[in-house]
């Protein structure tokens, strides 16, 4: 029977005007987590209400004794988030859901990441790092500041591009032409992308036209995490049939081409 | 006073369970098996079943809100030949009773569906979720009108003689009058209630929260608003009632259990804590406990002799 578990908070730290790292002891967590996989995090405090539901959030990197999470303080939940302090405890349910996969064979994977979905990819650039796969990537944020994971996943890879709206190189054709010319020269073996319904479209129409194989982590609202309220359905099609699944439970990573983006 | 000496059993309209504390459909699944012993609670209680398959609503399908969350789900549904073939057969893995809830869009298609579901021996009792839009009445739900709330019923009477639990709406002028009408009908128990029609609205993209536009207020908000209307039922109707609606932790199960409930059902709360039913049930028998009460009986409706 699993159960959720009280983590001590390591650290949680203001990067930018938007986003906050947090870490957290996980020694207590015994099962093994993968890149992709969230946590349902309780951001009030035990008895409170307020926030009242958990917030997904997929790891930024994991460790062998510590979690970290890259979050964007946007509402009341990662607000409260925000308060905790070292040696504060924090209620998480997880890991739950499916992972990104690597094939065997794989030696070059591209990953193309937009705001906070940068982190989501982070851990599998980690990941992969350590496999020996050579790991290329391509960020997009609103600007230079929104661009932290950048720094960590520097780390890990053999080439990151920046591209900002702030300096107007984020459109989507401008990322296309970055992405095939990175495609070609590495000949990348699979791509991957989190973070934006944009970019992933862009990246499903790519992964078609160069038959590599891709693989996306959706962002969809949870309640529950568990598969039980159906609030983070999507459709995906599979032997031409559309299916109405629930992220939280089929994904949130899904083989892109499956997915229908609305 | 020993554990052994306190009895959690109920009879909720024949239908005998263990303990007062079962799920409330629509929140509960496969899913929180990982974190639940599902043979600890009263009975088991899938997501309302519908007659064909159904998509349900476009997202967002839920938001949060001040002490609660409004969801538009929309009965996503696998229809009853799959829930049937399926659902029904899984869950007797487990020791507990399997209630299932209908949701129907007509008078005839909830007695076509009862007469399904009652058939099947794995079920041992039938919810009827008449908070669900009729069709027939311009979208307006069964149980915002007395006289179809009886006709649903008292169709379904005619069917089975298996318990008859019938889910009310709350979003009625007079809970009263929809409850004896279904008591007329043939209800043996009454959930009260269900989610209150709501709406929330993001100030800045100026859109509703929800793709539906409106959806059911569920959470700790609506607590007091249940608790009113399980005492306002019981006042009328000794039918066991089931309350729904708020009930976070085990202090709010013996609250509507006081005001007239002999069960409750658990829904948001599985959503924060997906183990949180055990938990209160060991609430509920330290409560006991603590005031020497042997049996739930000794406390429904007991805060009516308080007035």
């Amino acid at each position: 029977m699993k159960a959720t578990s009280n983590l001590k908070v390591l650290s949680n730290k203001q990067l930018s005007r938007r986003y906050w790292h947090m870490a957290m002891d996980s020694s207590s967590i015994d099962e093994k987590i993968e890149p992709g996989q969230f946590f349902n995090i309780q951001s009030a405090d035990n008895g409170s209400y307020t926030p009242l539901l958990r917030r997904p959030f997929s790891t930024f990197r994991i460790n062998e004794n510590s979690l970290e999470f890259l979050y964007k303080v946007e509402g009341p939940g990662t607000a409260k988030l925000s308060e905790y302090t070292p040696g504060d405890y924090i209620n998480l349910l997880g890991p739950q859901g499916v992972p990104f996969s690597i094939k065997e064979g794989t030696d070059k994977i591209l990953l193309l990441g937009r705001g906070v979905g940068i982190a989501t990819l982070a851990a599998l650039a980690q990941k992969a790092f350590n496999q020996g796969i050579q790991v290329y990537a391509v960020l997009s944020a609103r600007s230079h500041d929104d661009l932290l994971a950048a720094e960590a996943l520097k780390d890990y890879c053999t080439e990151v591009v920046h591209v900002t709206e702030e300096e107007q190189t984020s459109g989507v054709d401008n990322v296309r032409e970055i992405m095939n010319n990175l495609i070609t020269f590495y000949q990348i073996d699979a791509a991957y992308t989190c973070g934006s319904r944009r970019l992933s479209v862009l990246l499903q129409n790519i992964i078609k036209e160069r038959n590599i194989d891709g693989e996306v982590a959706l962002e969809e609202y949870m309640a529950c995490g568990v598969g039980v309220c159906y609030s983070c359905v999507c459709d995906v099609v599979r032997n031409n049939t559309v299916y109405s699944v629930k992220s939280c439970e089929e994904g949130p990573v899904f083989p892109i081409d499956e997915v229908v983006f609305a | 006073m020993t554990k052994t000496d306190v009895n959690l059993a109920v009879d909720i309209g024949g239908l005998t369970i263990s303990n007062p504390i079962m799920p409330a459909s629509g929140a509960f699944g496969k899913g929180m098996e990982e974190f639940l012993d599902f043979n600890l609670i009263g009975a088991v209680v899938p997501k309302s079943i519908t007659k064909y398959p159904q998509k349900g609503n476009k997202n967002p399908r839920a938001c949060e809100t001040f002490g609660g969350m409004i969801n538009s789900i929309g009965i996503q549904s696998d229809g009853i030949d799959k829930y049937l073939n399926h659902t029904v057969p899984y869950y007797q893995q487990y020791d507990v009773p399997l209630i299932s809830s209908i949701s129907a869009e007509s008078v005839e298609e909830f007695e076509e569906m009862s007469e399904m579901i009652a058939g099947s021996p794995d079920v041992a009792a039938l919810e009827l979720n008449i908070s669900c839009p009729n069709l027939e009445n311009n979208g307006e739900a069964f149980g915002m009108d007395e006289d179809i709330t009886y006709e649903v019923v008292h169709k379904v009477r005619q069917i089975t003689d298996k318990p008859i639990l019938v889910k009310l709406t709350p979003n009625v002028t007079n809970i009263q009058k929809i409850a004896l009408a279904a008591e007329r009908g043939g209800a043996d128990s009454l959930v009260v209630a269900n989610t209150l029609l709501a709406m929330a609205i993001d100030i800045h993209s100026q859109q509703p929260k929800v793709g539906n536009v409106m959806g059911g207020l569920s959470g700790p908000a609506i607590k007091p608003v249940i608790v009113r209307q399980i005492f306002q039922v019981r006042e009328v109707s000794n039918l066991p009632i089931i309350g729904c609606g708020g009930i976070m932790n085990a202090d709010d199960a013996i609250e509507m259990i006081l005001a007239g409930a002999t069960a409750v059902q658990v829904g948001t709360a599985s959503f924060v804590n997906p183990s949180v039913m055990k938990d209160m049930i060991e609430g509920i028998r330290a409560y006991m406990e603590q005031y020497q009460y042997q049996t739930i009986y000794e406390l429904v409706g007991k805060t009516m002799d308080r007035i």
